[in-house]
């Protein structure tokens, strides 16, 4: 059996929305970044391939609409690229993938933000690109008119025309910000002292990109990251009547596809699905996870939390409650219809990644499932991806006139 | 200067070396521009020597000369948000300051870069307030060279306004975390939602909540940075410090006195605005080890290539054929737009192109220069040279005599070339009791003595919140 890969995901206090009223919970420090360095030194310490973190230009909202009021989950978050470079001096292997919005930001900024956050880690920064598509976040920036919609709805023609846009447009994003990750090869600095010359020009280069949404002009001014290319993620989510639209942008552009199947028989088609849209070198299932520990199954702990909260916890990914052994059992059966490793979203930070760290990874060990040490220093190295080429270094000759 | 005003204190930061010649990249001491470990030890020896703060400046598009990528000076830089968060996690007192454009992004999203950065320092963020508006820079974003020139400022301060709605749309709001009550905030109006703003005017039409909360210091301390009017006035109105350049004793006093008479008008006081100048600096065991140091790292800056290319700045055209230790070129600058150089806010500076070219002959022609030695001479940024205790002296008199209340010190190699101010001069300041010793409080506001801002809560009309 080869080995699974293994994500953990990052969310304010965890997953369920009272979660951060867990007695081991720590609310009152989600805005430090010792609260984050503590989770990801945890994540290391399980041998996790990475982390992630998410993100919005909202509130968070029960209400895809807009705020919703409720003073009894967590409201307000830190910018992800940040919390990601804040915690890369503290660790030392695991991968940092934040969250980017791609729909009312920059490509030029996320570009050398993310080759930035590769440079402060030496090498194992990723992004998970994302969509707002939110009228509310829209109306955040002020640049662009997304019309306001209940995804709960079955979607109109103009919701179906802006998402599928939206989606157009982050497919030409990423385009761009690898483009710049590339417009400087390796070894451009050559700082020739005879000649007064710190670059070699002609190894930077114009990136000319111009689609039907952005336009970038290029060079990044900053130098090509120490992977080559960060890996690239996204969520292929399950969107009612746009099912196809989140897969084929996915994984027509990341390296690593997060689905979200409901059960195995979903996670083949799903699978099937992102490998016939495109060439993604990894497909991740996500799974929220409430494990049992001494004295409290998962089941339990999920029932309390949701009885505190006065809602049954729903959530767009498989919700797994039960034992460590189940859990195993359940990825093991479940990397069998193609899935290369699991993104786990812990119900209750910190206790369902302690739970994942000292307990699901010893046994996925003992299964021969995971690593039993960090075998990369990059994070395309634990995930099997080799540093690519430059697309521009074949050019060379006579490139950037 | 009042005989009875007690000394003030100095306030010294430490700029990154940057991408001009001033940097000097040829010397065998200087390492990475890029990698994080160059970061991480000039921040350490600022710390070390309990300077008040580090500081990033920012590029958008690499400058091109003759239409090609200008390669004679330093290239590259990270993005500034990331590194500041990364440098955050090595440091514990320094503080973080990064120069942020406001005509290529958008307050909500600078809001909350800002706002994170804070909490993540624990309240050590700054900003510097940049303009441009050049469509060669605006190539790079979506909406390209959009902003004419003369709105910059008034962007800027739109921007800055709007930003400061967003950093005080939490006022009064706490995270509480009572977990038995299940109330996460606490200090929330009725509607139950933190952040509420909007914002109309001229350059901005945005509403909603903002979503980070209120950081450590309230706001970052905002820091200015240029020269010109609308960029003083800008200053006063808003900033809490502004980064200047200039050289001399009298020049800087004029500035000092200029800007600090522009408060009275926004109901500020003269210690609300703190001026801050670039230095350079040359250390040397004897005056005279000083002065040949000094001459040598100038050459090192104006290298032959970079001589020609500093001429086609000003002369607008290709001056490739010419010997830079040879005489100055003997043909006219070409006048107008200027198509050489892109990129680079010194070619404004050449508002006369031909009144400097009659200049730089006069002292060509009175000292037997060289276009290299013009050069040289003419770009001359290095303000303190001398022994570590004559150093020391100049600083304190410009400071003492208002001229500043102290200084960015510009190294011109990366990252060690703080070590020897911060070992050598720093001691002697602490010694002469007017620079800390120890850091008295742990965010930039405490260690540049300013206070926790008013919030300015959006004023609420018709029940809405307008930031005007």
């Amino acid at each position: 059996m080869t080995h699974l890969h293994l994500a953990v995901a990052l969310d304010g206090a965890g997953w369920h929305p009272a979660a951060w009223r867990e007695p081991s919970a720590r609310p009152d420090e989600l805005f430090t970044a010792g609260y984050w360095v503590d989770l990801a030194r945890s994540a290391e310490r399980g041998l996790a391939d990475l982390i992630t973190i998410e993100d919005s230009f909202g509130l968070q909202s029960t209400d895809f609409r807009g705020p919703d009021g409720h003073n009894d989950h967590v409201r307000g978050r830190l910018d992800a690229v940040q919390i990601a470079a804040r915690v890369a001096p503290a660790t030392h292997h695991i991968g940092l993938v934040p969250t980017a919005l791609v729909t009312h930001t920059e490509p030029f900024h996320v570009s050398k933000a993310i080759a930035t956050l590769d440079y402060v880690s030496r090498g194992r920064a990723g992004v998970r690109t994302q969509i707002s598509p939110r009228a509310v976040d829209g109306d955040h920036v002020g640049r662009r008119y997304i019309p306001d919609f209940d995804p709960a709805e079955p979607p109109t023609p103009e919701v179906v025309e802006v998402v599928d846009e939206l989606f157009d447009e982050a497919g030409e994003y990423v385009e761009v910000i690898r483009r710049l990750w590339d417009s400087w090869e390796d070894g451009a600095e050559i700082r020739d002292a005879a000649t007064g010359r710190f670059v070699d020009r002609n190894r930077l280069h114009h990136i000319d990109f111009h689609g039907r949404h952005l336009s970038v002009k290029g060079p990044s001014i900053t130098p090509r990251p120490p992977q080559g290319q960060p890996v690239v993620a996204a969520l292929a989510h399950a969107a009612p009547g746009l099912r196809n639209r989140p897969i084929r942008f996915a994984a027509g552009h990341a390296d690593l596809v997060l689905v979200t199947p409901y059960d195995r028989a979903d996670a083949v088609d799903l699978v099937g699905a992102v490998h016939r849209a495109g060439p993604a070198a990894h497909v991740f299932a996500d799974i929220v996870t409430f494990l049992d520990r001494p004295g409290e199954t998962g089941a339990e702990r999920r029932a309390r939390l949701d009885a505190l909260d006065g809602n049954e916890f729903g959530s767009d990914a498989y919700v797994f409650a039960g034992s460590v052994a189940a859990l195993a059992d359940l990825l093991a059966d479940w990397q069998r219809t193609g899935l290369s490793g699991f993104r786990l979203r812990p119900g209750a930070l910190p206790d369902d990644l302690n739970l994942i760290v000292d307990s699901l990874v010893p046994e996925l060990q003992a299964r021969g499932l995971r690593r039993r040490s960090y075998e990369a220093d990059t994070l395309r190295g634990l995930l099997g991806l080799a540093r690519p080429e430059n697309r521009y270094a074949a050019t060379t000759q006579g490139a950037l006139v | 200067m009042s005989v009875d005003r007690p000394r003030k204190q100095i306030h010294l930061a430490a700029h990154f070396p940057g991408v001009n010649n001033t940097t000097v990249w040829s010397d065998p001491r200087s390492g990475s521009h890029i990698e994080f470990d160059s970061f991480v030890r000039f921040a350490q020896i600022a710390e070390r020597a309990k300077f008040d703060f580090l500081f990033l400046a920012e590029g958008l598009r690499l400058r091109e000369q003759g239409g090609q990528i200008y390669d004679l000076d330093v290239v590259g830089r990270p993005d500034t948000f990331t590194v500041l968060a990364a440098l955050a996690g090595v440091t514990d007192r320094l503080g973080l300051t990064g120069t942020i454009n406001s005509t290529f992004n958008e307050p909500y999203e600078v809001a909350r870069q800002f706002a994170t950065l804070d909490h993540l320092s624990d309240g050590r963020a700054a900003w510097n307030v940049v303009t441009s508006w050049d469509a060669f820079t605006g190539e790079n974003f979506r909406r390209g060279g959009f902003l004419p020139q003369e709105r910059r400022y008034d962007r800027a301060s739109s921007f800055l306004d709007a930003a400061t709605g967003l950093f005080d749309s939490w006022d009064g709001i706490r995270v509480e975390a009572d977990k038995a009550a299940g109330t996460f905030l606490t200090g929330l109006d009725p509607s139950g939602v933190p952040g509420a703003f909007a914002v109309r005017d001229d350059h901005f039409d945005i509403e909603g909540h903002f979503n980070v909360p209120t950081g450590p210091q309230g706001r970052p301390v905002v820091f200015q940075a240029g020269d010109s009017d609308a960029g003083r006035e800008f200053a006063a109105a808003a900033a809490d410090a502004i980064f200047s350049m200039h050289g001399t004793l009298e020049a800087g006093q004029a500035f000092y006195a200029d800007v600090k008479g522009r408060l009275g008008r926004y109901g500020r006081r003269p210690a609300d605005l703190l001026v801050l100048p670039a230095a350079t600096f040359v250390l040397g065991d004897t005056p005279q080890d000083a002065r040949e140091r000094a001459e040598q790292v100038r050459r090192q800056q104006v290298s032959g290539a970079t001589a020609i290319a500093f001429a086609e700045q000003l002369w607008n055209r290709d001056l490739s054929g010419y010997d830079p230790d040879g005489p100055l070129p003997d043909v006219d600058p070409v006048l107008g737009e200027h198509t050489v150089s892109r990129g680079r806010a010194s070619v404004r500076h050449f508002r006369d192109p031909l009144a400097v070219t009659r200049q730089w002959r006069e002292l060509a022609a009175a000292k037997g220069l060289s276009l290299r030695d013009v050069v040289i001479e003419v770009t001359a940024r290095q303000i303190f040279v001398g022994t570590a205790e004559s150093v020391a002296d100049d600083i304190d008199r410009y400071v003492q005599a208002d001229a500043s209340d102290g200084f960015i010190l510009v190294p011109h190699i990366t990252p060690d070339g703080l070590a020897d101010f911060a070992d050598k001069v720093v001691p002697i300041l602490q010694e002469r009791g007017v620079f800390r010793t120890e850091y008295a409080g742990t965010t930039l506001r405490d260690h540049l003595g300013l206070a926790v801002p008013q919030a300015r809560p959006c004023r609420a009309t018709d029940g809405r919140l307008v930031a005007s």
